[in-house]
Parts: structure tokens; C-alpha cells; sequence
């Protein structure tokens, strides 16, 4: 691998309960470039990015066993806090979910909790943001209306400027254009493949093509196991496993 | 039977429904209207808000003033809020936010026990619990005022809020509660600012009836607010509440008198008050179902 390793999963289990999701996971996530997650539904792809900023500890009963590191310390020792994780790894979910505030109000929540009181920095931050996540010419005007009138791919933009205003160091995508349009999903990945300069960045999708054009590695999941591993490139030419090959030749999924 | 028959028997039924309780409130207005009016062939509605007291047994000239009761229930009725609000949704966002589940299932029902308990039951607490209380903190005599009246108000609504408050935070899409951990705020700053503001239509519909509540109560503080019928000097004065005063004086009053009258002319508006109450309520509800 030619990037510095900046997260790791070794030998990960993970349980809903007493249902297995996730099994024996190894994975290597670079530093500032892409890692694409793919698999078929309900393979754990979310169960296994959740992870990485410990969002699963959101769901009940909930548990987890393996390491995962985060510049060689493992992220979920008892002694690290949630809330510190994930000042430092963002997430930007499947569906755009902005709060009910005002496009300004939005990116500067994460501010404001994270203790920022001068308002001409809030403002300054606000401003980077959104010109950051290529939304800041079409919403200068009207920082002030409520983000919900946003469409959605707009609305997607936001949650990852809102994500960028923290300044995180690694950001985790789950299927960021499942529900958007074919011209804001092209919004968006120009924007991931821009933001791989200053960012690590996780990214889960269904679409093959997607995970073409944006990732440098891509994790291929199946039935809670990761089946294989790779640069893209060689992974979506030259599949080793035969479950991988079905899969990005569209024989199920 | 021809299932559009059938379908058309039960719609008339549901229609039925509806147009018998809105009968019965129809019928309710009206009595209570025409059982008001004559009241104003002998007192000026002028004189209703000038006169400063309520006295219809004075000797000489009887007074009907309608401010002290109005004022008095509203101060019992905002100094309950004053409570129940900051409680009942500190409480909600507890019970549904931060609560252990465990904790959470013994703590429901007590809930809605305590909204099972008789009010005469709180009045009595208020008598020999909450007014003492009262005396000893601030050095009175009497501990029968708007205040101990508040209090107790405050724990019967406290239950319609804390329940209805909690459902409007349970409905709040779970994924602006993501959003809000995954930028790194902890589960208070989550309920706070993102969770109440975006539920903050049915909690107010919420404290709107815990307040028609509150407004509408007899047994309650006819027991522990003093009952004096002067304009109510402080909140560690005795009141006497619109209700309270209807309790007292209608089973005694001579029927057809003004004094008779003037008691419809209370209920009358207490009807309307605590009308537009529930219907505020009903449309900040309807509000919140909407915005979802
Ligand atoms: N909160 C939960 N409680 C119990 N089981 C869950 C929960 N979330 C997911 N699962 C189960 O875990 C497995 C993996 O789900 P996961 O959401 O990670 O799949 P996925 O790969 O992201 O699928 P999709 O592509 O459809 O989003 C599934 O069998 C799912 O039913
Ligand atoms: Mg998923």
C-alpha cells in the first residue's frame, strides 16, 4: 500500500444482539485517499463503517469485539471518548438530514457545541464550509432560510459542509447519493475526490461505477465477511474471488 | 350485505359520533349562555371589571367584580406552568433521551399514577404538607395562597406534560439525533438543541394542555389557596379562583338572583378560556403531525 495507514479494523466481530452482523473484518483504511466499502444489502457495510466512530453505541445491546485504531490507538478502549472520536471522524449519512434550522444554523451547530462562542469565527468557519462543499454560491443569499427548503442534493452538501466545519480528519460516507439525482451525485464525488486531498475518507455504496471513479481501495463485504481487498483498479479488472467477481459483473446484488 | 352499504353504516355511525359530542358542547354553551344573560340586565359588564372585589353578600350594595377571580386563577395558572413547564420537559427529555431503558420502564407508570391521583387527595396534601411548608420558608401565618395552589396544580399537569412531551420527542426522526452525535455532541446537547427545538410544536401543544388542565381544576385549589375574595395583593396571598368560587357558592345561592346569574357569567367564561386553550392546543398539535 503506498498511502499511510490512518484507521485500522483487526479481526472485528460485531453483534445486533446475539445475531452476528460482522465477522473476523481486517481492514486497512489509507491516509487522503479513498476507501469504498461495496457489497450486496445487508452484507454490514453501515454496521461496519458505524463503527469507526463508534455510532453503533447508539443501538442497544450492541457489541462489538476486535480492535480499531485510529493512528495506531484503539479507538474503543474505554478510556477514549465517543465525543473526541468524533470531532475527529465525521459522518455524512445515506439520507440528507439536516436539522429544521436555518442553512447557516446547520454548519454552525457543530461549532457552537464544540464550545466555539466568537461569532465572527462561527461566521468565518460557516463561510469556508459551504465554499468547501461547493454549495456557498448558491446559498449566500439565503444562509438565513430554513435548510429543509433545500433540494437534496443541496441538502446532502450542507451535511458534508456541516461535517467539514469541525474539522475532522476522516470522514465517513454511507451511500451519500442513494437519494439524489444524477447531477448532484456528480456534485458530490467531485467533491469527495477533492476533499481526499486534506482528508482520509470511507466510502459505502451500491453503485460499481461510483466506486470506480472515486476510490483508490475498495473492501468487497459479503454475508458479514470481507471477502476481499484491494487497490480498485485491480480489484474491479482482476477480482481474485469468485463471489467478488459476481458481484461487480452485476450476477447478484 | 353490499360492502358499500356496509361501509355507509359504519361512516354514519362515526358521523353520528361527532355530531353528539358536538351537541353536547353546543348544548353546553348555550345553557350556561342563557343562564348568564339575565345577569346582564343587572350588572353592567363596565361595572363587572371596575368593582374591586367580589362580595354578593355585602349588605348594602353586593359586588360583583370579576378581576380578582380572573387574576387569581390566572396567577395560579401561570405559577403552575412556571413549574410544570421546566419539570415536565426536563423530565420527558430525561425519560426518553437519557434515561437507562430500565429506569425508564419503572418510571412511566409512575407517571401516569400520579395522574390518577384524586385531587381532593392533593388538596388535602396541600393542607397539611405544602402550606406548612410554606409558612416555615417564609415566615407566615397562612400558608393557603396562590403559591401552594401553583405547586399542586403544577403536579397534576404534570403528567399530561411529561407524557405528551415525550411522545412529540420520541417522534423526532431518529436521523437528527445522528447527525447531532456523529458531529460530537453529547446526549443532552443532542435533547436540547436539536431534539425540543424540532418537537417544540407538540410540546407546547403538550403544555397547552397541561394548562387547560391546571385552568379547569376545582377540588384542588378550592382546598389550598385561601379562598379570599379580594384583588389578590401577592403570590403569598390568598386567591380565590374562578373555579373555586363557583364550587363554593352555587349549592348555596338563591336560584334566579343576580348572584345566581353572575356565577353562570364565571362559568361562562372559564368555558370560553379553557375552550381556546384546547383549541390552541389541538392546532399546535396538529402542527407538529404536519411538520413531520
Ligand atoms: N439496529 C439493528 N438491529 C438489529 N439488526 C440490525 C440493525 N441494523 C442492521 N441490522 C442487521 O445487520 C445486518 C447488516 O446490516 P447493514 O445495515 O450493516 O447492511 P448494509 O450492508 O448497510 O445494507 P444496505 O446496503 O441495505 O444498507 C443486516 O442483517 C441487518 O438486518
Ligand atoms: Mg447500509
Amino acid at each position: 500500500m503506498d498511502n499511510k495507514i490512518r484507521m485500522k479494523a483487526e479481526n472485528v466481530d460485531f453483534f445486533y444482539g446475539r445475531q452476528q452482523a460482522l465477522k473476523g473484518i481486517h481492514l486497512d483504511i489509507a491516509s487522503n485517499a479513498v476507501t469504498a466499502i461495496i457489497g450486496p444489502s445487508g452484507c454490514g457495510k453501515s454496521t461496519f463503517i458505524r463503527l469507526l466512530n463508534r455510532m453503533h453505541e447508539l443501538v442497544p445491546n450492541a457489541v462489538l469485539t476486535g480492535r480499531i485504531l485510529l493512528d495506531g490507538k484503539d479507538i474503543i478502549a474505554p478510556d477514549v471518548d465517543a465525543v473526541d472520536l468524533r470531532r475527529r471522524v465525521g459522518m455524512v449519512f445515506q439520507k440528507p438530514n439536516p436539522f429544521p434550522k436555518s442553512i447557516f444554523e446547520n454548519v454552525a451547530y457543530g461549532l457552537q457545541i464544540n464550545g466555539m462562542k466568537d461569532k465572527g469565527k462561527i461566521e468565518e468557519r460557516v463561510i469556508e464550509s459551504l465554499k468547501k462543499a461547493a454549495l456557498w454560491d448558491e446559498v449566500k443569499h439565503r444562509l438565513h432560510d430554513s435548510a429543509l427548503g433545500m433540494s437534496g442534493g443541496q441538502q446532502q452538501r450542507l451535511c458534508i459542509a456541516r461535517c467539514l466545519a469541525i474539522e475532522p480528519e476522516v470522514i465517513l460516507f454511507d451511500e451519500p447519493c442513494a437519494s439524489l439525482d444524477p447531477i448532484s451525485t456528480h456534485k458530490v464525488e467531485a467533491l469527495i475526490l477533492e476533499l481526499k486531498k486534506d482528508y482520509t475518507i470511507v466510502i459505502v455504496t451500491h453503485n460499481m461505477q461510483q466506486a470506480a471513479r472515486v476510490s483508490d481501495y475498495t473492501g468487497f463485504f459479503y454475508m458479514g465477511e470481507m471477502v476481499e481487498f484491494g487497490r480498485t483498479e485491480v480489484m474491479f479488472t482482476r477480482p481474485r474471488d469468485k463471489r467478488t467477481e459476481d458481484y461487480i459483473t452485476g450476477r447478484f446484488g | 350485505m353490499n360492502r358499500r352499504i356496509k361501509e355507509k353504516i359504519i361512516e354514519g355511525f362515526f358521523f353520528l359520533n361527532g355530531i353528539i359530542v358536538i351537541g353536547i358542547l353546543v348544548g353546553i354553551f348555550v345553557i350556561l349562555v342563557r343562564n348568564a344573560w339575565p345577569a346582564f340586565h343587572d350588572v353592567s359588564v363596565g361595572d363587572m371589571i371596575k368593582w374591586p372585589s367580589w362580595n354578593p353578600d355585602a349588605y348594602t350594595t353586593p359586588t360583583y367584580g370579576i378581576l380578582p377571580m380572573l387574576m387569581s386563577t390566572l396567577m395560579v395558572t401561570l405559577g403552575s406552568l412556571a413549574v410544570a413547564v421546566p419539570v415536565g420537559i426536563g423530565a420527558a427529555a430525561y425519560l426518553s433521551d437519557v434515561a437507562d431503558p430500565r429506569v425508564r420502564e419503572i418510571a412511566k407508570p409512575i407517571v401516569e399514577i400520579l395522574a390518577g391521583i384524586p385531587s381532593v387527595v392533593l388538596g388535602f396534601l396541600g393542607i397539611v404538607l405544602v402550606g406548612p411548608m410554606i409558612c416555615k420558608l417564609t415566615g407566615r401565618y397562612n400558608g393557603l395562597n396562590a403559591v401552594n395552589g401553583s405547586i399542586l396544580l403544577a403536579v397534576m399537569a404534570l403528567p399530561t406534560i411529561i407524557s405528551l412531551s415525550e411522545d412529540a420527542l420520541g417522534s423526532v426522526p431518529r436521523s437528527y439525533e445522528e447527525a447531532s452525535m456523529a458531529l460530537g455532541a453529547n446526549k443532552w446537547q443532542t435533547v436540547i438543541q436539536v431534539k425540543i427545538p424540532a418537537a417544540a410544536s407538540g410540546i407546547l401543544a403538550a403544555c397547552m394542555l397541561g394548562m387547560g388542565r391546571a385552568i379547569g381544576e376545582t377540588m384542588t385549589v378550592l382546598m389550598a389557596t385561601g379562598n379570599a375574595a379580594e384583588f389578590p395583593g401577592s403570590f403569598l396571598g390568598p386567591v380565590k379562583t374562578m373555579t373555586a368560587t363557583i364550587a363554593i357558592e352555587l349549592g348555596e345561592v338563591a336560584y334566579h338572583t343576580t348572584h345566581y346569574y353572575m356565577l353562570f357569567v364565571v362559568g361562562l367564561m372559564l368555558f370560553i378560556i379553557t375552550f381556546f386553550v384546547n383549541l390552541a392546543a389541538d392546532v399546535f398539535f396538529h402542527k407538529h403531525t404536519r411538520a413531520r
